[in-house]
């Protein structure tokens, strides 16, 4: 509970920082339809598959990409993947840092940026959690009839690994739980487990692992009972429409850039990662075979 | 026995009454007052508590209805929980618990999961839960209500969830009672201590009033009750000098006792001239019967006595007579208060050349005179019985102060009033001897005759003077006072009494 309270203060907090952010973006806007000469602000959208809510972190490393590419960037946050797929689809976004599910949804409009390392890999898992009180659960199969909270509905390892998990095990996802509901984020998942609001839940294993870094009290009070195999990391994207290939190019190499820069490596740092990594498509398989097994793919 | 008891109480001194009756309405009235204020305090604290709590629950039930349409389970509980902070956990103005209910009493979410999980029935938390489901079960509840169980330690604010016309759910608020009434009873206690405070001051201004009310009360009940028995003595003013009607009551009671006592002293006055006068008459009518036929046995003595054939010892015989029959007229005469023929008016050097008159006496006692005349021009009273007087009482007095005593006499004359004062060392006279001192034949003196004095009374009388006596100490004091006119006058009639 008390956890809990530091995260709602924390809500607060960002809902105030969150103005002046959104006011600079749009001034950003303004000035370049005024004067073309000046080349446009570049929109970036960031989702929760990381921690997307530490707005002081967001904001050194918007201020990073500005300097190393010598023009106005603007996050655009939001905190449902639906809500930036939406946005991708009407080509408001040039980049954004989505998970792979909705990559694999939106993938003819999308062309793979960077995929982010987590100890030196490009990939990360899903942990199925619990509370720490409970101590009669082991797998996934003892949570029959419990009360679930997934990540989001286009979440791979906070949505779609648990139910492939159980499609595997020969039982029907939408009968497997008494009761599910989705907290749209990764966090909140835990917070939610932790609170005792869920009796369970699926879990993004780098937020997991970064706030059992920051936030050592919440994390201890769910215990992990599940970790899934590997998949691609979320993947960083850019708009084939928007993105030209030079700006394109000029990104990747801002981005892979970091890990060699003092500045660029404190924010890597500060972001739970080891770096960027220049992948194939063919790294997110694994999720299309799930959504296969879940009759999700091809996508109507 | 119960009326016996009260009677008792009520028949207690007014010392304690008067405190004890003070302090009691003290103690009762500020006991009632800090009751009253106390009670308004729980009301009010308990009024602003639901009216808080019930506005509280209007503004979430009102944010809760999409959450509770579109079943986000996570924005509801964030919603509940966000009112919720740890760090005032026993303020009772926070709610403890928020749940939010469907429409079949079962828990939607709750601020605390652990301890109302969702998906439960309300009714499955005990009787105080269910009374409470079946209280805001009806389709229409009035908001909030309020709602209190004796099994349960927590006030419940029900506010109901509509959307539009339709109910979709309940809020219930759950407040503790305990950190409500310790929050009442942490501010009773600083209000009871100020009681305190008030007591502490009022029952000794109570208890001091009470006592200078009281205390000359039972002295003034003390001595009125003396007043059967003898003249009580006066009250001590500064016991109580306040104009108010006790102060009144005590001055008008030391009035009163003045009074007796000028009046006694008047009674005894007039008893003792009443006396006095009896006497006078008495022995003056004995004393005529006696000179009359004594003038002619001491003429016949006289013309026996001047025969010549009488031998020496009829001689003898009637010289034994004669001495006797002259101690009987010389007695008698003292007796007969003359008053004299000469009708001059008394000057200064008639009060001074009774030294003269006393040196022998002085000398043989061994008593030193003074004397101290203040008057110079002649006062209109006849001079010789005011010599007499002087010179009885200067006799009186030089007996009196024994070997190398002292008397000191002074004469004055003011405002139409001529007074002889006459003092002496010597053996007080006790109270007793005083009374019956002016009386012929008492003496309390070895070798008095008891005239003197009386003789000096009766001159006093006939002048229409008085004469006191009074002893302290060891000093005798005799004063005169006789009244005179203005202007020597040569005939001042004076009653010849006797003759």
């Amino acid at each position: 509970m008390k956890r809990l309270q530091v995260s709602n203060r924390r809500r607060i907090v960002r809902a105030l920082g969150i103005a002046p952010l959104l006011l600079s973006g749009s001034a950003g806007l303004f000035s370049t339809s005024q004067a073309t000469s000046t080349p446009r602000v570049l929109r970036f959208g960031m989702t929760p598959v990381f921690l997307h809510d530490e707005y002081q972190l967001l904001e050194r490393w918007r201020r990073y990409m500005e300097v190393k590419l010598g023009r106005q960037v603007k996050f655009v946050v939001r905190d449902s993947y639906r809500e930036t797929m939406d946005l991708l689809r009407l080509k408001q976004l040039d980049f954004a840092w989505i998970c792979d599910y909705p990559y694999i949804y939106l993938q003819p409009l999308l062309k793979l940026l960077l995929v982010p390392l987590f100890g030196g890999k490009p990939s990360y898992r899903s942990y199925l959690i619990i509370n720490t009180n409970d101590h009669k659960s082991h797998k996934l199969l003892d949570l029959r009839g419990r009360i679930f909270a997934y990540a989001d509905p286009f979440s791979n390892t906070g949505y779609l690994v648990p139910r492939y998990q159980l499609k595997q095990l020969g039982e029907d996802p939408k009968n497997f739980f008494r009761k599910t509901f989705f907290t749209w984020s990764h966090r909140k998942v835990i917070e939610a487990v932790a609170s005792g609001l869920a009796q369970a839940g699926a879990v993004d294993s780098f937020v997991w692992e970064t706030l059992h870094l920051q936030d050592p009290e919440l994390t201890d009070r769910t215990r992990i009972i599940g970790r899934s195999e590997e998949f691609g990391a979320p993947p960083l994207v850019a708009h084939k429409d928007t993105v030209s290939i030079e700006l394109f190019q000029q990104v990747q190499k801002m981005l892979l850039g970091m890990a060699d820069d003092p500045l660029g490596r404190k924010l890597l740092t500060a972001l739970g990662l080891d770096g960027f990594s220049i992948q194939q498509p063919q790294l997110y398989d694994s999720v299309i075979r799930m959504m296969r097994v879940l009759g999700e793919y091809p996508i109507p | 026995m119960r009326r016996s008891i009260l009677r008792r109480v009520f028949d207690l001194s007014i010392a304690h009454k008067i405190p004890l009756w003070g302090a009691a309405l003290i103690l009762v009235s500020t006991f009632s007052v800090a009751t009253l204020l106390m009670y308004r305090s729980y009301g009010d604290l308990r009024a602003s508590l639901i009216a808080g709590s019930a506005s509280l629950g209007r503004t979430l039930a009102q944010t809760l209805i999409p959450t509770l349409l579109h079943d986000n389970i996570w924005r509801a509980f964030e919603l509940v929980s966000a009112p919720i902070h740890d760090t005032i956990a026993n303020n009772p103005v926070q709610p403890q618990f928020i749940l939010v209910l469907t429409r079949k009493m079962k828990i939607f979410v709750s601020s605390d999961p652990n301890r109302f999980p969702m998906l439960t029935s309300l009714r499955q938390y005990g009787t105080a839960y269910a009374q409470l489901a079946s209280r805001i079960a009806p389709d229409k509840i009035a908001s909030p209500v309020v709602f209190e169980a004796p099994t349960s330690p927590y006030l419940f604010i029900a506010v109901p969830i509509v959307d539009g016309n339709t109910r979709l759910g309940t809020m219930i608020l759950m407040h503790s009672l305990p950190a409500l009434n310790f929050m009442f009873l942490s501010s009773s206690l600083s209000a009871a201590l100020f009681g305190l405070l008030v007591l502490a001051i009022l029952l000794p201004i109570n208890w001091y009033w009470g006592y200078r009310m009281a205390t000359p009360l039972l002295r003034l009940t003390r001595l009125m009750e003396q007043i059967q028995h003898e003249i009580p003595q006066q009250m001590e003013l500064e016991t109580y000098d306040y104009g108010d009607e006790l102060g009144r009551l005590f001055s008008t009671y030391n009035q009163m006792v003045e009074t007796l006592q000028e009046k006694a002293v008047l009674e005894h006055e007039m008893l003792s001239s009443e006396r006095l006068a009896a006497v006078g008459r008495l022995t003056s009518g004995i004393a005529h019967e006696i000179n009359n036929p004594l003038a002619g046995l001491l003429t016949a003595l006289d013309t026996l006595k001047h025969r010549d054939n009488l031998d020496q010892r009829s001689q003898h015989t009637l010289g034994i007579l004669e001495r006797g029959m002259l101690q009987i007229k010389d007695t008698v005469a003292a007796l007969l208060v003359e008053a004299r023929s000469e009708r001059r008016s008394l000057q200064a050097r008639d009060l001074e050349d009774i030294q003269t008159l006393l040196q022998g006496q002085l000398q043989k006692q061994q008593v030193t005179l003074e004397a101290e005349l203040t008057f110079t021009r002649e006062v209109a009273i006849p001079a010789a019985p005011v010599r007499q007087i002087l010179l009885n009482l200067l006799t009186n007095a030089i007996q009196a102060a024994g070997s190398s005593g002292w008397v000191k006499y002074s004469a004055s004359c003011e405002a139409s009033q001529f007074r002889l004062c006459v003092r002496n060392t010597g053996t007080p006279i006790a109270e007793q001897q005083l009374e019956r001192l002016f009386e012929p034949f008492v003496s309390y003196r070895e070798g008095g005759h008891g005239l003197g004095l009386w003789v000096t009374y009766q001159l006093v009388q006939q002048l229409g003077g008085h004469i006191e006596a009074t002893s302290e100490d060891s000093e005798v004091r005799f004063l005169v006072v006789l009244p005179a006119d203005e202007a020597p006058i040569d005939e001042v009639p004076v009653d010849e009494g006797t003759e």
